[in-house]
């Protein structure tokens, strides 16, 4: 009886639950997020347009690939093809959907690959210095005194064209930038006096970083990256657009803007479609970016 | 002993300051009703730690809050209302009647002109003279906060000054146009010792030279005792004692200034435990109610916490906001 | 008094400093070639008691917080050996670096930025003994103890963030992650400095506890003298990177002997409104650390230097007239014993 009482006047939850179990760094993050309405609703737009390209012959029943000589440019609207059709006839919903595939792939590959290259090399870079940073960075300046687009289309003409090719050619292109970053961020870290202090406790190099550095420093990074995938969606468009990317006829947001660019007077919304689908995915990409780092700052809305 | 009930009008009063800031969900009183009047040739210290709003009050009287800041009160700077003036007016009045100094020079001085330049551009903007002119006053303004070889350092920029040199230049802009009140804020706190001491001396003698009424900001019992005539504590956005330097010193009367004083370590404390103030300040956005060192007071009682706090003045002028509070007798005062 | 650790007994020092330096390259133009250097600690020599708490004194860029990094090799010296309870530091037959820095820790003056943003409190604390090798859940238990030890309730802080915490309990918390590893050395960085005085005394109060407690030996850094006057057994006076005074801290305060120690104290604010400075003690800055002055550093501002000052440096040794002092009062200045006969 009296054991009872006990407790419920003392709530034993807190010694029940392990320290261990403290509300971890990104758990804190992920509830941050949680309350960013921006953030979800972007996530959700990308969900959506993740979801109609991996799921399109769920959503588009027409084939991208056959068109009708008979059914070229026709309008929004049209039944059976709702959201019209390209200057050979083909559904564009279904080409918007299939072409999300290579869009979405040749935004994210090049971005996930130089981040982890260039992840590595800057970290590299800022936290030994010397010798090994100069080494790198100096490298790195290289690649620098190209203009992006030019160095991207100067490795797709060595390389030819195709998806592939293109792929190698951002992340080329992405790395110096990538090392850049990493390299900053993680001098930066190396000075703080937490850092010293843990140097000061006797730890290992590969300790400091796992724990001090990298979860410092990856914060940064990521959202660097996130913000890169709506640059090297557009870049790999703009490749595709050029006929130095994906090859016709596989659709790809950014080929399909070529294609259709002499339909802009005939059709100008259907021609402008796959224009917006690139700006609607590289503007979420971009906020999910913002909203990542907010939500990462720790002081930020406590 | 300075004239605590100066015969002429005060060059700048102060009734009742509050500030607020106001942002999202957050409410913070920063101040909470401060009163005080300064008689030219007079340095009012306002001591205070960390969050007691004392640099909020200063910036306050030179209109330099945020616009979430909300202002009530009375700022009366040689009988014009400071708070009533619109930006443009607000802009002439500042660095002319009222200058200010800070602690870290740098954030006053612009990085990309000469000291000089900065303080002739000063002069010509308040009062319209030549540049030839302002560049001459500007050379005697550095001659007079004992800048050595004046004539060169005129011509140099912030970031080629040390530490004592940049802070006396900030001094010689400041004083530009010779301003009735002079606002310190925390000016010595990051200088070395040895370089401290020669600004306050510097402040000190300017004062005398020029006549001009100083508003000390500061946390530092030592920088306090060697400059000012008056002191006034501060605590969670209230003077709670005012008096002069040799009262709070001596005599001081608030639980707060006494702990203040006592946790102050000096060499005679040693191999004692030092006497602290337990506990930390108040969060501003939870003022608790009565008497904001209540919680922290070994004195505290009801009558605390109940309800705001009586202020007893005694006839030399010196106040304090505590309950316990009796009117000191005018003889132990002047002892 | 005696410590299960120690090796040498009570009478051998716990730190013994011998010959540090270091100098800075200062590297500038197109080629980043060096073109001065920027002598921040120069034939640096003390020796540190057990149980002792020894200050070291001086203004910015004096190499004081130098010093401190050095100890701890955060950074590399250029000469100099460190003894660490008869073991000297990174030799074959001493202890390594690593072994030195269990014993040894350090608290800095910025309680912010000396904690991970991103750890709890507990997890901060926790942190070193777990790379040391014991479990997360004897780590944080460890750090619960610890926490209770500076006087912070663990319930109620271990699993707050740095930024939750006022300033005073900030460094609380590094106060605790120093101890975490038990060590027998802590160098106190400007540890108290940025913190309100009110607090201050609280933090003050309980170091010299902890100190008793954990039968701990201090390395007190700090500009401010009252604070190392309070403190300290001894006291070291640095100037521009070298040492010009050092003594019992009632010798040095008493009858400071080198006329920077003097114009130093005589810089301290008095808190007595009668007896206000009048005079300055010193005019200018201290000179830039960067091609500092030849022989004694301080002539360029002593009120007493002679021609002998420029030519030599002054080595630290007992002033002539040291009866009153056990020997252990030393200064480096060649005119100290001179004026000590004008003042006398």
């Amino acid at each position: 009886m009296s054991q009872a009482t006990l407790d419920l006047a003392q709530p034993r939850i807190a010694d029940a639950v392990p320290l261990a179990s403290a509300p971890g760094y990104w758990k804190a993050v992920r509830q941050r997020l949680l309350r960013d309405p921006v953030t979800i609703a972007v996530t959700l737009v990308l969900c959506g347009i993740v979801f109609i390209s991996i799921g399109a012959p769920l959503v588009a029943h027409a084939d991208p690939y056959v068109g009708s000589v008979l059914g070229r440019l026709k309008p929004i609207g049209t039944p059976g093809h709702w959201l019209g059709t390209d200057e050979t006839g083909r559904d564009l919903w279904a080409r918007l959907c299939y072409g999300g595939r290579l869009s979405l792939l040749a935004g994210i590959l090049p971005v996930t690959i130089s981040l982890i290259v260039g992840g590595f090399l800057g970290i590299l870079a800022g936290y030994v210095g010397g010798l090994v940073g100069t080494l790198i960075m100096r490298t790195m300046d290289v690649f620098y005194a190209f203009p992006s687009i030019l160095l991207a289309i100067a490795i797709c003409g060595l390389l030819g064209n195709g998806l592939s090719n293109s792929v190698i050619a951002l992340s080329v292109v992405f790395i110096p930038p990538m090392v850049r970053i990493a390299d900053t961020v993680t001098t930066q870290a190396r000075q703080l006096d937490f850092v010293e202090a843990a140097r000061a406790s006797g730890t290992t190099t590969m300790q400091i970083i796992r724990y001090h550095v990298l979860a410092n420093v990856l914060g940064s990074i990521l959202v660097y990256a996130t913000s890169l995938i709506s640059v090297s969606i557009i870049l790999s468009a703009g490749l595709s657009f050029l006929g130095l990317g994906v090859t016709p006829p596989q659709p790809e947001w950014g080929l399909m803007l070529n294609s259709l660019r002499q339909a802009i007077y005939v059709q100008p919304y259907v021609a402008a479609l796959p224009g917006v689908m690139i700006f609607v995915t590289s503007m979420c990409f971009n906020l999910v970016s913002d909203g990542f780092r907010s939500a990462m700052d720790v002081r930020l809305n406590k | 002993m300075p004239d605590l009930m100066p015969a002429e009008p005060p060059v700048l009063r102060v009734d009742d300051l509050t500030v607020r800031f106001r942002r999202r969900n957050m409410d913070v009183a920063a101040v909470n009703g401060v009163s005080f009047a300064l008689a030219r040739g007079e340095t009012l210290t306002i001591l205070g730690e960390s969050g007691s709003g004392k640099s909020v009050s200063l910036k306050a009287l030179m209109g330099l809050l945020p616009d979430y800041a909300t202002i009530a009160g009375s700022v009366l700077l040689d009988d014009r209302s400071v708070l009533d003036l619109s930006p443009a007016e607000l802009a002439k009045l500042r660095g002319g009647a009222i200058a200010m100094i800070f602690q870290e020079p740098m954030a006053a001085l612009d990085p990309v002109y000469t000291i000089g330049e900065q303080i002739a551009e000063t002069i010509i903007q308040h009062e319209g003279t030549s540049h030839a002119k302002a560049m001459h006053r500007a050379l005697d303004l550095l001659d007079h906060v004992k800048i050595p070889s004046a004539s060169r350092r005129l011509k140099n920029f912030p970031h080629e000054l040390s530490g004592g040199m940049r802070q006396r230049a900030m001094i010689a802009l400041a004083l530009a146009c010779s301003p009735s009140v002079l606002l310190a804020d925390e000016p010595t706190t990051a200088l070395d010792v040895t370089v401290q001491i020669q600004i306050l001396l510097l402040l000190r003698q300017l004062q005398q030279e020029l006549g001009m009424a100083i508003v000390f900001v500061t946390h530092d019992v030592g920088a306090a005792a060697e400059i000012s005539d008056r002191i006034a504590v501060m605590y969670a956005g209230r003077f709670v004692e005012t008096a002069t330097v040799r009262e709070i010193m001596r005599s001081p009367r608030h639980p707060y200034t006494q702990g203040l004083l006592a946790s102050t370590v000096h060499g005679g404390l040693r191999g004692r435990v030092l006497e602290t103030i337990p506990g930390a300040p108040p969060n501003l956005a939870h003022l608790p109610p009565g008497c904001a060192f209540a919680p922290r007071c070994r004195h505290a009682g009801d009558l605390c916490t109940r309800s705001d706090v009586p202020v007893t003045a005694s006839p030399t002028g010196a106040m304090v906001r505590c309950v316990r509070a009796v009117p000191v007798p005018i003889s132990e005062v002047s002892a | 008094m005696s410590d299960p650790r120690d090796r040498g007994g009570p009478a051998q020092p716990l730190l013994l400093v011998e010959g540090l330096r270091k100098h800075f390259p200062v590297r500038g133009g197109l080629l980043h070639r060096q073109v001065a250097t920027v002598q921040a600690v120069d034939e640096v020599s003390f020796s540190l008691g057990k149980g002792e708490t020894l200050g070291i004194v001086g203004e910015s860029g004096c190499g004081k917080s130098t010093t401190a990094r050095l100890l701890m090799r955060l950074i590399e010296p250029d000469a100099g050996e460190v003894v660490f309870d008869g073991d000297a530091v990174g030799d074959r037959h001493g202890i390594t670096v690593n072994a030195m820095r269990r014993q040894m820790q350090m608290v800095f003056q910025d309680s912010y930025s000396s904690l991970n943003p991103r750890m709890t409190i507990a997890e901060s604390i926790a942190y070193a003994p777990r790379m040391h090798g014991l479990s997360t859940k004897e780590g944080l238990a460890r750090a619960d103890d610890l926490l209770a030890q500076v006087g912070l309730t663990p319930r109620q802080y271990a699993r707050r963030y740095p930024h939750e915490l006022s300033g005073g309990q900030r460094q609380r918390v590094n106060i605790a992650r120093a101890l975490a590893l038990e060590p027998r050395l802590v160098i106190l960085d400007e540890a108290v400095s940025a913190l309100d005085k009110s607090i201050e005394a609280q933090v003050l109060n309980l170091l010299s506890e902890l100190k008793e407690r954990f039968n701990l030996t201090y390395l007190f850094i700090s500009h401010d003298l009252n604070v190392v006057e309070y403190v300290s057994d001894r006291v070291l006076v640095m100037y521009l990177g070298r040492v010009v005074e050092t003594g019992s801290v009632d010798s040095i305060y008493a009858r400071p002997r080198h006329p920077y120690t003097r114009a130093l104290f005589a810089s301290k604010p008095t808190l007595d409104p009668d007896r206000r400075t009048a005079e300055m003690p010193l005019t200018g800055d201290p000179p830039n650390p960067i091609d500092p002055p030849s022989g004694c550093r301080f002539r360029t501002r002593c009120a007493f230097a002679q021609p002998i000052c420029t030519g030599l440096s002054p080595t630290l040794s007992a002033p002539l007239d040291s009866a009153d002092s056990d020997g252990a009062h030393l200064v480096a200045c060649h005119i100290a014993e001179a004026q000590q006969v004008r003042h006398a």
